[in-house]
């Protein structure tokens, strides 16, 4: 097997399993609880909260614990459109699923949409973003790094023209940002982080909220550990969580000199073939390599792969309209282009028999 | 190259892919879209199957794609639940036997997905139905025909079509045999030309009807007595809406000769059992008509008229009682009448018309 999908889904660093276990059997209080080993359960969630925000560089009390970044993201564009004055909001065509699904449904509340238009390396023109903005504009919503492409953004740019000429919120979809690239949150609101994308555990996220900005909560209930979002307090995950992101930071330029090594054989490698576009722009994250195989459908492609044990990922015909790639049209893609598209996302972990056999694999199936 | 434009509806077959590959051979702008109909939640199925249905449309992408036609999916998954899902469990529990094939296509396929296409500015919508629409001069009207390969015919859950209907749709495979298809879709190579046909109703894939409608009404059937026709009890019934009419096997009851479901009293719980020949019955009245060679049936007509799928027609007489019934007087009488199934009416090879089986002999007499 030649697993090449880790922007879907990372293996579990066995740090990070270990810590979860090992919270989950000495701290058997609800750090809610008024004994001593809610006490001692809280003060442990306390300590982590405060370790995870300064690898962060953030507050304490900016951090709240989700679900993953699916929770992250609806809690951050309902919570802030729920409560805000004003009906417009202005995204990307690069968004995830879990970006693009809860301004969909705004649209049926009667908001309006407008998405910022990017230039040919698929970044966003800075210039025309800001002529979107409008009196009533209250969120602006943009992927760090898109999952598809691999696209980064300069969101703090981008996020100080913004704040010259409005007020409105800005939130940011980190998930694909964490542990490739450095982040800072300055000018930003709120933003998105997903554990299983960092070799943590699945079900397990953060929202950074800024300071004092209020959000709607999306689940009510008792008291947890933000005013933001109930649920009994998840002290074992969000102690996983930690390990995860302290890893993933430490270790992150190592890791990402490693991956851009692979990229650079990989780019060079698809070099020969006439019929391989690569959709990704050359300043993309080296993590995600998209590319097209001309006149093969990518669903197609993805099969032959799979058939020889290699997985990589293809934004599915059934997922929802059948269109192609939103991602990978917005960069100016013709449909069968968009529609032949398939994505390899490196790690770390890859190692270069793999990408050797990969190769090889593919020289039979091109 | 024509330059009229054409919506196909695409089920992920090999028939209606090879409607695409014909339709696009004779020079149409073609168009393929696949209606997503029902998801695994609706039909109580668990989500961690990949549902036949995402197979279905990942097959009909394939094939657009190969053949370079733009594809897309169209949700009518709310309107399919309310108007056909809903709708089945409703007639079931009215004591009839329900045919959602023919309301699927008349308020999903020929209302919902041609007005899409009409939207699209599309001059006509296709499917992959073996049957014939054409304009006769001699009705002035636009009629159904029956399709070339009579073992495939599916004019008959077609009979709801109207005028405007027929005239913005088209049946590339109505002169085609059904072998000439396969062969068409081999050749092509297309991914799903080995696939079998479809039987079951689509949202029920195991046809366990009765174990559907328990889960999706969270019901539990209430048993009952099954009785004679002089009204004593035979035995009990596991619930009235897991038996359909004309039914002999599953009913547990020992006698003589062989008995059948005769009719569903709903009202008293009771299902009524007759020997076969209780079972045959001469006339029927129809409601929900639709008629296509002639606007109106003026005075009695003789015509052939099948009262299921899978029956050859029979030689009957037709009289039109007001705007939405019409009565079918049958030549001999007929086995197994069905309250909720059609009744389509036929002059040789044309649709005259049709409606849903509403009365049968005993509910006259």
């Amino acid at each position: 097997m030649i697993y090449l999908d880790y922007t879907a889904n990372t293996p579990v660093d066995s740090e990070v399993l270990n810590k979860f276990v090992e919270v989950e059997n000495k701290f058997i209080g609800n750090p809610n609880s008024n004994h001593q080993e809610g006490k001692k359960a809280k003060e442990e969630l306390a300590k982590i909260t405060e370790n995870i925000a300064s690898l962060l560089n953030v507050e304490p009390s900016e951090i709240i614990y989700t679900s993953g970044a699916s929770e992250s993201n609806n809690l951050a564009i309902k919570g802030i459109t729920d409560i805000s004055q004003g009906n417009h909001i202005i995204t990307t065509k690069l968004e995830h699923s879990s970006v693009f699904a809860p301004i969909e449904e705004l649209k049926k509340k009667g908001f309006v949409v407008d998405y910022a238009p990017l230039d040919k390396d698929g970044k966003i023109n800075i210039s025309q973003l800001i002529k979107l903005i409008r009196p009533d504009t209250v969120l602006i919503a943009i992927c760090l790094v898109d999952g598809e492409l691999g696209i980064i953004q300069p969101i703090n740019k981008i996020a100080e023209e913004i704040k010259k000429v409005s007020d409105c919120k800005i939130h940011i979809d980190g998930t694909q940002a964490l542990g490739k690239i450095k982040i800072d949150f300055k000018n930003i609101d709120t933003m998105s982080f997903s554990a299983h994308k960092i070799y943590g555990l699945n079900g397990s996220g953060i929202l950074f909220k800024r300071g004092h900005l209020k959000l709607n909560p999306q689940i009510s209930g008792g008291m947890s550990s933000s005013l933001y979002r109930s649920g009994t307090p998840t002290l074992s995950l969000n102690s996983a969580f930690y390990v995860a992101v302290k890893k993933a930071i430490e270790n992150q330029d190592k890791r990402f000199s490693d991956v851009l090594e692979k990229n650079k054989n990989l780019r060079e490698f698809f070099k020969q073939f006439p019929k391989v576009k690569i959709n990704s722009p050359q300043n993309a994250v080296p993590h995600i390599i998209n590319l097209s195989v001309e006149g093969i459908k990518g669903s197609v492609f993805q099969r032959k792969l799979d058939s020889y044990g290699v997985c990589v990922s293809v934004k599915s015909a059934c997922s929802s309209d059948g269109l192609p790639s939103r991602a990978v049209t917005a960069l100016g893609n013709s449909e069968r282009t968009a529609l032949s598209s398939w994505r390899i996302s490196l790690s770390h972990l890859t190692t270069w028999e793999e990408i050797e056999q990969f190769k090889e694999i593919f020289v039979k199936l091109v | 190259m024509n330059n009229k434009k054409v919506l196909i509806a695409m089920s992920g077959g090999v028939d209606s892919s090879v409607t695409v590959y014909l339709l696009k051979q004779q020079g149409f702008d073609c168009i393929g879209t696949t209606m997503r109909l029902y998801r695994n939640e609706t039909i109580s199925q668990g989500n961690f199957k990949t549902c036949c249905s995402e197979k279905d449309m990942e097959d009909a992408s394939e094939v657009a794609f190969d053949l370079d036609v733009p594809y897309e999916i169209v949700d009518f998954t709310d309107d399919f639940q309310k108007q056909i899902i809903e709708k089945f469990i409703k007639v079931y529990e009215n004591g009839g036997t329900p045919n959602p094939c023919i309301d699927c296509n008349r308020y999903m396929k020929f209302e919902k997905l041609l007005n899409i296409a009409l939207e699209k500015k599309c001059d006509l919508i296709a499917t992959g139905h073996y049957a014939i629409s054409e304009y006769s001069e001699k009705h002035g009207r636009y009629i159904l025909r029956k399709a070339k390969d009579l073992t495939k015919d599916q004019s008959y859950v077609l009979y709801n079509l109207t005028q405007d209907q027929l005239k913005h749709t088209i049946f590339p495979l109505g002169n085609l045999e059904k072998t000439q298809v396969r062969e068409i879709a081999e050749k092509q190579g297309f991914v799903n030309s080995k696939k079998h046909d479809s039987q079951d109703i689509c949202f029920i894939p195991d046809g366990d009807y009765f174990k559907f409608i328990k889960k999706y009404t969270g019901k539990t059937p209430q048993e009952g007595n099954f009785i004679d026709e002089n009204g004593k009890i035979l035995g009990r019934h596991k619930g009235i809406i897991s038996y359909t009419v004309g039914q002999r096997r599953g009913l547990g009851i020992a006698s003589d000769a062989p008995l059948y479901v005769k009719k569903l009293d709903m009202a008293n719980n009771n299902v009524i059992l007759c020997k076969n020949e209780g079972l045959f019955s001469k006339t029927l009245i129809a409601d929900d008509i639709n008629l296509i060679s002639v606007e109106k049936i003026t005075e009695p007509m003789k015509i052939k008229a099948k009262v299921r799928y899978r029956q050859k027609e029979q030689p009957a007489t037709v009289i039109q009682i007001d705007e939405n019934r019409i009565k079918v007087e049958f030549d001999t009488p007929q086995r197994a009448i069905t309250k909720g199934q059609a009744v389509v009416l036929y002059d040789d090879d044309i649709v005259v018309g049709g409606g849903t089986i509403s009365e049968t002999e005993s509910d006259l007499s």
